[in-house]
């Protein structure tokens, strides 16, 4: 039952709030907003007025650093997340032409989910490996020097799952 | 306190350690402009999250500029406040602010009062260098006492400090990054679904027009030009002392004369006080603290004058919402004398009948909004309107205040006392009800009225007061923070009283969110205070219960207190609320 995945999605949460050990809970925020975007894949409003509630901060403050950070998110995000590095490297080895085909195959822009939340597209800034550049991610899987002719074949990849 | 030695442009400094660069160049009469930057002491406000940056000065042997405001002096420490280097950073740090302000200041509601006006005068911003897209106006009208205009917003947060140090609400937060940083409210929620208080703290200390009141002066304006209506103006302890800085009186003046003549000219058929209300409050109040400690009621009782104190209790404490005294804030009781027993005096029907209130705050704006303050028809009070709309009615009107005449209140509700005049300041209710409850109680003459230890802007006053055979624990509260502490002292069993007074601005009604502006000086609530404590050591009549208007008033209408007619009509309920 959804509901009941839910309630274990929040006793797992609360589960890791209560085993933090720094005593000023304001500053363990971060820590928190990264372990409930795990959980739950997304950081939807109910859940930031639960962590504001249990780190006895503003709802407004969570709001704000949710906000803040790309990384963060309040949108649902597909199982495979595919990070595409527009970064200034990957930019000039024509990371948007790769961009545009991931758009076009999937049918959605930068920044959607597809419709059966199986694939979402981010926009990344720099991941740090330049040499690989143009990079893609999807989850925590590395693509090298990817071309825009490749975009169909590595999204055949995941047909099956 | 340590002592330190520093220059500051050449000329030696003595100050204190821990001070700010920009306090010791104040001391010695060196002005750093600035505009984040608001310190009151006494009520513990500061805001110092250099945002601005409009305070930059140069520190020999530190490569990079620092912010005056929130860098603290070090002995020996050499500062330059007028190099070109600090100079030009400070201007275009101000350019950079002004690039994408909305330039239409002419038609702006903070055009006479506006800092960042003010500053680009005194820093001599002549011209523009920089020019950016003004963001598009998106404006929180949800509520009835404060609105919300982002795009005056400069990013300074003192709002979001007040509403979070200050009174602890967090109803704001700087959220987004880059160009689309700004203000906000939780996932941009209308700032009537928040558990705002509507205290106006934040409207208090805007330096701009991004937070302003709900303007309700072209509403009494309309209701004055109407020869069909009839309307009743009743004025606030805490207006009185602070209405003249708006209109040419110094700091500290109080206009109460001058007030009264210029309302009758602005067409009020009757100005009428609301400290003939708040003696009413104090003798019903008392009362029903008599009755509370003679019978085992819920203690401690806790005042109710303040509707951003009750709106508090209602999200954030409803489990003692029955501790909260059950009597009306003032204006609304006598909003309800008025309409249930003067009207028909007055031989005037209801449905032509205006009560405006005139308050030194923004939360009695939503407060007469609230459903239960009325008698199921008409709303105990119409209209509320600030301090500030009444300065601005007046000058609109052309009324030359200082040359006017001293008008008196009209009787029957004109007629107030001491006691109830210094319900505007922290500590006033409970001392004038001290005054009340113990001659009551005993029978005897308190022969020293004030209550010293009530008195001053210190955060949580405590005392105890022997009435008869009973000694009487009270505790005065100002501002949410300190609210809040006491509160959670009573939940966890560590403090024990009988009577709490609770204001939820800093300095009480004298430093409410529809008072003229303070712009940081704390001397100005000190002074607003002493006022409100020299107006009453002037009345003939100090004490709430020896008022002869309201002898007269429970003996041709109300009866008892706390008896049947003044339970219908001066006494209301709460509601339990959502904690966010």
């Amino acid at each position: 039952m959804a509901c009941t995945g839910l309630q274990s999605k929040f006793q797992e949460l609360d589960q890791y709030i209560d085993n933090l050990s720094i005593s000023d809970k304001g500053s363990a925020l971060i820590p928190v907003l990264h372990r409930a975007q795990t959980i739950f894949g997304y950081l939807p409003q109910d859940v930031q007025a639960h962590i504001a509630e249990r780190l006895d901060v503003s709802t407004a403050k969570v709001y704000g650093v949710v906000s803040f950070y790309t990384f963060f998110t309040m949108e649902p995000r597909g199982r495979f997340n595919i990070s595409v590095c527009l970064g200034t490297a990957c930019f000039v080895g024509g990371a948007e032409a790769v961009l545009q085909e991931f758009e076009k195959e999937l049918k959605i822009k930068s920044g959607e989910t597809t419709s059966d939340f199986k694939f979402s597209i981010t926009p990344v800034r720099c991941v740090g490996a330049c040499s690989l550049a143009p990079i893609v991610m999807i989850n925590d899987k590395v693509y090298p020097r990817v071309k825009a002719s490749e975009v169909a074949h590595i999204l055949a990849e995941y047909d099956e799952m | 306190m340590s002592m330190v030695q520093l220059t500051i442009n050449g000329l030696p400094v003595h100050a204190e350690a821990g001070t700010t660069i920009l306090d010791a160049a104040k001391s010695i009469g060196i002005k750093i402009p600035s505009l984040c930057y608001l310190h009151l002491p006494d009520v513990n406000v500061v805001c110092q999250g250099a945002s601005c940056r409009v305070c930059l000065v140069e520190i020999d042997g530190r490569r990079n500029l620092a912010p005056s405001c929130s860098t603290t002096v070090v002995e020996g420490m050499v500062v330059k406040t007028d190099t070109s280097r600090a100079v030009e950073a400070r201007k275009t740090m101000l350019e950079l602010m002004l690039s994408n302000h909305p330039h239409n200041c002419l038609f702006c509601k903070r055009r006479e009062s506006c800092e960042l006006k003010a500053l680009s005068a005194e820093m001599g911003i002549d011209e523009l260098p920089f020019q950016a897209p003004v963001p598009e106006e998106e404006l929180d009208l949800s509520n009835f006492s404060i609105v919300r205009d982002t795009t005056k917003c400069i990013l300074c947060r003192r709002c979001e400090t007040v509403c979070t140090q200050v009174q602890t609400m967090g109803i704001y937060s700087g959220v987004q990054r880059g160009f689309h940083t700004r203000i906000d409210t939780a996932f941009h929620t209308p700032m009537m679904e928040t558990a705002c208080t509507f205290c106006g703290q934040c409207v208090a200390v805007c330096p701009t027009a991004a937070l302003t009141e709900v303007d309700n002066s072209a509403v009494v304006f309309k209701a004055v030009r109407d020869p069909k209506k009839t309307v009743i103006v009743q004025t606030a302890p805490a207006v009185r002392v602070a209405l003249g800085e708006e209109l040419g009186y110094p700091v500290g003046t109080n206009v109460t004369g001058k007030m009264v003549t210029a309302l009758r000219r602005l067409g009020f058929d009757k100005v009428v006080d609301t400290d003939f209300a708040a003696d009413l409050t104090i003798i019903e109040e008392a009362t029903e603290l008599i009755h509370r400690i003679q019978n085992n009621g819920v203690l401690p009782m806790m005042t109710s004058c303040c509707p951003a104190w009750i709106k508090f209790l209602e999200h954030k404490y409803p489990d003692m919402l029955p501790n909260l005294s059950t009597c009306k804030s003032p204006h609304e009781m006598l909003g309800a004398v008025i309409k249930a027993y003067y009207a028909e005096k007055l031989k005037v029907n209801l449905d032509q009948l205006v009560v405006v209130s005139v308050m030194p705050c923004l939360a009695k704006k939503y407060e007469n909004n609230r459903p239960e303050l009325s008698d199921g028809t008409y709303a105990d009070v119409d209209i509320v309107i600030s301090t500030r709309e009444l300065a601005g009615m007046i000058k609109h009107s052309g009324i030359q205040f200082t040359n006017l005449p001293e008008g008196d209140f009209d009787r029957p509700f004109g007629e107030s006392t001491g006691a109830s005049v210094i319900f505007g300041t922290t500590g006033g209710v409970m001392e004038a009800a001290l005054r009340t409850a113990y001659e009551t109680i005993t029978g005897e003459k308190l022969e020293h009225l004030e209550f010293e230890e009530m008195r001053g802007f210190q955060g949580i006053k405590t005392g105890s007061v022997k009435i008869g055979d009973l000694k009487v624990h009270v505790a005065v509260a100002h501002t949410l923070r300190n609210a809040r502490q006491l509160m959670d002292e009573i939940q966890n069993g560590t403090a024990d009283y009988h009577f709490i007074e609770v204001m939820a601005c800093p300095g009480g009604c004298i430093g409410g969110g529809g008072q003229p502006y303070h712009h940081g000086e704390m001397d100005t609530l000190r002074k607003r205070a002493s006022a409100l404590y020299t107006a009453d050591e002037a009345k003939v009549i100090r004490r709430s219960h020896e008022n002869p208007d309201i002898t007269k008033l429970y003996q041709d209408y109300l009866g008892e207190p706390n008896g049947h007619i003044a339970h219908e009509l001066l006494h209301t309920h709460y509601t339990r609320r959502n904690k966010h």
